[in-house]
């Protein structure tokens, strides 16, 4: 089936089994590796995008299921050379150790304060609750998306 | 893990979906959100060789109250149920539960009408629809019929839809005055199966139970309605020998398989304690508190 997915902004188009899931079609088709397959049962989050801007689990969604909608990567993150308040957030607090689950986690994170912009420790906790750190940094993952938060808030 | 082949449609109207369920029969499978059916698909656990997608088809999504009911769209994700201001204040019940479905990625996708049609007895929505009284609407070729939630699962993953019908919206009463409700939900992690789960709905006069709904989840081969628990509290004092005599009742009538998550004792036990504080909580809801 002949489809066309909206990734990061570019349409790419491909003509894919309608069993492919999306996540296949992001790193195999079109060579995308930052999304990473981990647990492959819907339950880790290390393959999480964002469908329409909402974070999904593209190893539980089919490819076809995404024609003709907005798909972002982790490559979508960074704008012009630079990297995206919550990349920097990351990198300023160490939010990653061996970095397997770190796309799905700034993911989650970009698409959480793009709904609220100043959230709590426990809002944080709640969003990437979908997401695990198998190395169990989430104490840093928090203060990353923190960090971003700060970052963006308007100057006062 | 990759899913058997399939053939893939994507219909954008109602009626060429019952076109297809009607050409396709017992080899077709609908895709809603995909949360339950994408995974068992890559165990091969489920290998339906057509899937009718629903997801194009537009006027399935929707939480409104109209006719003295609460009419919830089939393909409402339960992000939008877990956010919704009108379900958080009125229902609250229904808000407890979308909230501890899954995760709040898979919420994303999943969807109501795809829980309950699933049937999964470890689903949390079949619990709180048996409390609620909820009624299920199904449309097929010869248009839509109503299904009472209690005559809508008939067995574990089987429920009273036919072979050419797709569940189209769920229909809750309005809470009268008095009413009030709770879900909850013990899971080893977020994202884990209940090892329990139970939903208590009560409307009171004063301080009398005037009714009484009790939902247990993955503690039976089907979602219970614990009609017993329910027959004891009607009449009586919304007080601790009422409540605690319902959650005696409840966990008798529990059917728990021992797994992983527990044995057949704790489970028995954990219904016990969660209809006691799911009923105290929704007494307190009844009576105004949150």
């Amino acid at each position: 089936m002949k489809i066309s997915v909206n990734v990061n902004g570019t349409a790419r188009e491909a003509d894919v089994e309608p069993r492919l899931l999306l996540v296949h079609f992001i790193r195999e088709d079109l060579n995308m590796t930052g999304t990473h397959i981990g647990c492959d049962t819907t339950s880790c989050g290390a393959c999480t995008v964002l469908l329409d801007g909402k974070p999904v689990k593209s190893c539980t969604v089919f490819a076809v299921m995404a024609n003709g909608r907005d798909v972002m990567t982790v490559e979508g993150l960074e704008k012009d050379g630079k990297l995206d308040p919550i990349q920097d957030g990351f990198h300023q607090e160490h939010g990653l150790q061996c970095g397997f689950c770190t796309p799905g986690m700034m993911l989650t994170g970009f698409s959480l304060l793009k709904n609220n912009a100043s959230p709590s420790e426990a809002d944080i906790r709640w969003a990437i609750s979908g997401n695990l750190c198998r190395c169990t940094g989430y104490v840093n993952i928090v203060k990353s998306i923190q960090h971003a938060a700060q970052a963006q808030k308007p100057a006062q | 893990m990759i899913p058997a082949s399939f053939e893939y449609s994507s219909p954008s109207t109602l009626a060429e979906a019952i076109a297809l369920l009607q050409q396709h029969g017992s080899d077709a499978k609908i895709l809603a959100g995909g949360q339950s059916l994408i995974p068992l698909m890559k165990l091969r656990m489920a290998a339906p060789k057509h899937i009718i997608d629903i997801n194009r088809i537009g006027d399935l999504s929707y939480i409104r109250e109209s006719d003295g009911y609460l009419t919830i769209g089939a393909l409402t994700r339960e992000s939008d149920v877990d956010g919704s201001s009108l379900i958080r204040d009125k229902y609250p019940i229904i808000h407890d539960t979308a909230a501890v479905i899954a995760d709040p990625l898979v919420r994303n996708m999943a969807t109501v009408g795809g829980n309950l049609a699933h049937a999964d007895p470890a689903n949390d929505h079949p619990a709180t629809m048996l409390a609620l009284g909820a009624e299920i609407v199904a449309t097929g070729p010869g248009g839509s019929r109503t299904i009472a939630i209690g005559d809508f699962f008939t067995g574990i993953f089987t429920t009273s839809l036919h072979e050419d019908e797709i569940l189209t919206e769920i229909r809750i009463p309005a809470p009268v005055a008095g009413s009030g409700g709770a879900y909850l939900k013990v899971e080893r992690k977020v994202g884990d199966f209940a090892t329990a789960g139970v939903a208590a709905h009560v409307v009171l006069d004063g301080n009398k139970i005037k009714s009484a709904g009790i939902g247990l989840t993955n503690v039976g081969p089907m979602p219970i309605k614990a009609t017993g628990a329910e027959q004891s509290l009607i009449g009586k004092d919304a007080n601790d020998a009422a409540i605690d005599e319902a959650a005696k009742l409840a966990a008798e009538e529990s059917d728990p398989a021992e797994d992983l998550r527990g044995s057949i004792d704790y489970k028995r036990s954990l219904v016990r304690v969660l209809t006691a504080r799911a009923l105290r909580l929704a007494i307190g809801r009844a009576k105004g508190g949150h």
